[in-house]
């Protein structure tokens, strides 16, 4: 199987490399638009800052690229964010596969959001096997509202959406490169897709 | 909802755990990855790694090291010791770090701070802050806690999350290495002072003192070296003893 991960120069891609390697599975880092084109699964990680992001992914010739791709995605973090159409942070434009508006969390919370928290109202194929209410390793500042496109939910002073789903675009605000064996099990069955 | 996080802390010199590792059925006790993967199977929440090595020896070996336990762990980890530039803490993810702890050269030179978080993101910024309490008062130490500043610990702790830290790890110097219970009081009032995660650290010596430093301490997560390393208190049963006293964690 060929995987991509885009590299853009905002993601933490070894992490994720490393966990596909755990799994048994070879990722191809990658900033070339064929390659991605061309593989079998993207992984588009991130993370950073989302206006400094999305310059980069532009001057990378890369958002059309993406909003054209086919073949199951997976936006982790920031990743998950810039497939949305804006976000608070730095006023930001996403790429825009998702009608959503990325917000900041209150100061009602310690921001960021640091650490493990569980996943609930789990439904896609992205979540076989996984019990309501594991625990996944999360660290941001912003998140998605609940929304119709919503495929897990997460409570940190208010319920948002820990990830969505639309078509063959996959995000989850979470790391399952970081989070233990649920985290790694969820990497599998996107690659199952 | 987000648990509290424990923390296993190792002490590394030249790639090698240091302090002291008392552990039954470990082929080499010595070997952080080795450590790291064990921590990682009983359920730690995160890693941190502080190396302690001398400047030539860290730089061959830190970033193998790294490399390692990033191909070998699947929770997070943070690596501190050294870290003074934009080129250190690149070097440092790309190899598979998720956080770094600056503590010494944030001190010395603030705007690192600034620079770092605006490159990498606060949430891989950990500002780390050895303090004593010097007259009644919380006072920054540098150095390893060798040398005294005349910078107090919660001045600093509001201007690093102001420069934009994502966290801070605070070790209290009067109860690091006691076993004593980490410093509570002043753990609380670093909580309520700023609007970022506060790592405990410094103290803990049995399962009472990680619940009062959640409660009473207000702290988020709480991290210890010697009671894991010399198995003195099993992470799991750890684990299991805050849940029942109803503290959120990841079982």
């Amino acid at each position: 199987m060929n995987i991509a991960i885009i590299d853009y120069g905002a993601g933490n891609v070894q992490s994720v490399l490393f966990a596909l390697e755990r799994i048994g599975f070879t990722g191809k880092v990658t900033s070339d638009a064929e390659e991605i084109k061309n593989a079998d699964k993207v992984i588009f990680p991130g993370v950073g800052e989302a206006s400094s992001a999305i310059k980069m992914l532009h001057d990378k010739d890369l958002v059309k690229v993406i909003l054209q791709l086919k073949q199951p995605i997976l936006g982790i973090c920031l990743g998950m964010q810039l497939l949305c159409k804006s976000s608070e942070e730095g006023n930001a434009n996403g790429i825009g596969v998702f009608d959503l508006e990325i917000k900041r969390f209150s100061n009602q919370v310690k921001v960021p959001q640091m650490g493990w928290n569980n996943i609930y109202n789990l439904k896609s194929q992205l979540f076989d096997g996984i019990s309501e209410n594991e625990f996944m390793y999360l660290v941001h500042s912003y998140y998605a509202p609940l929304n119709a496109y919503s495929i897990a939910t997460t409570n940190y002073g208010i319920e948002y959406a820990t990830a969505i789903q639309k078509d063959n675009f996959y995000g989850v605000q979470f790391h399952p490169e970081k989070s233990g064996n649920v985290g790694e099990q969820i990497l599998k069955n996107f690659l199952n897709l | 909802m987000l648990t509290k996080r424990i923390i296993p802390c190792l002490d590394i010199k030249n790639g090698r755990t240091v302090k002291g590792v008392n552990f039954v059925g470990l082929r080499d006790a010595g070997d952080p990855v080795e450590l790291a993967k064990k921590y990682s199977l009983e359920g730690a929440d995160e890693l941190v790694f502080l190396d302690i090595s001398a400047t030539e020896e860290r730089r061959k070996t830190l970033i193998p090291l790294v490399k390692e336990v990033a191909k070998a762990v699947n929770i997070p980890f943070t690596v501190g010791g050294g870290i003074a530039s934009i080129e250190d803490v690149e070097l440092l993810l790309k190899n598979g770090a998720d956080k770094v702890s600056i503590n010494s050269s944030a001190v010395k030179n603030p705007s690192l701070i600034n620079e770092l978080a605006a490159k990498f993101g606060s949430q891989c910024i950990v500002v780390a802050i050895d303090a004593k309490k010097v007259n009644a008062e919380w006072m920054v130490h540098l150095v390893g806690g060798k040398q005294p500043t005349s910078i107090n610990l919660f001045d600093w702790a509001k201007e690093a999350e102001q420069r934009g830290a994502g966290e801070i790890l605070f070790t209290s110097m009067n109860n690091d290495g006691t076993n004593d219970g980490f410093a509570n009081d002043a753990l609380a009032k670093l909580s309520d002072l700023v609007n970022i995660p506060i790592i405990a650290s410094g103290g803990a010596g049995t399962k009472e003192h990680f619940l009062d430093t959640f409660i009473r301490g207000k702290a988020d997560a709480a991290l210890a070296a010697s009671v894991f390393h010399f198995d003195e208190i099993q992470i799991p049963t750890l684990k299991k003893y805050l849940k029942t006293n109803n503290i959120l964690m990841r079982l």
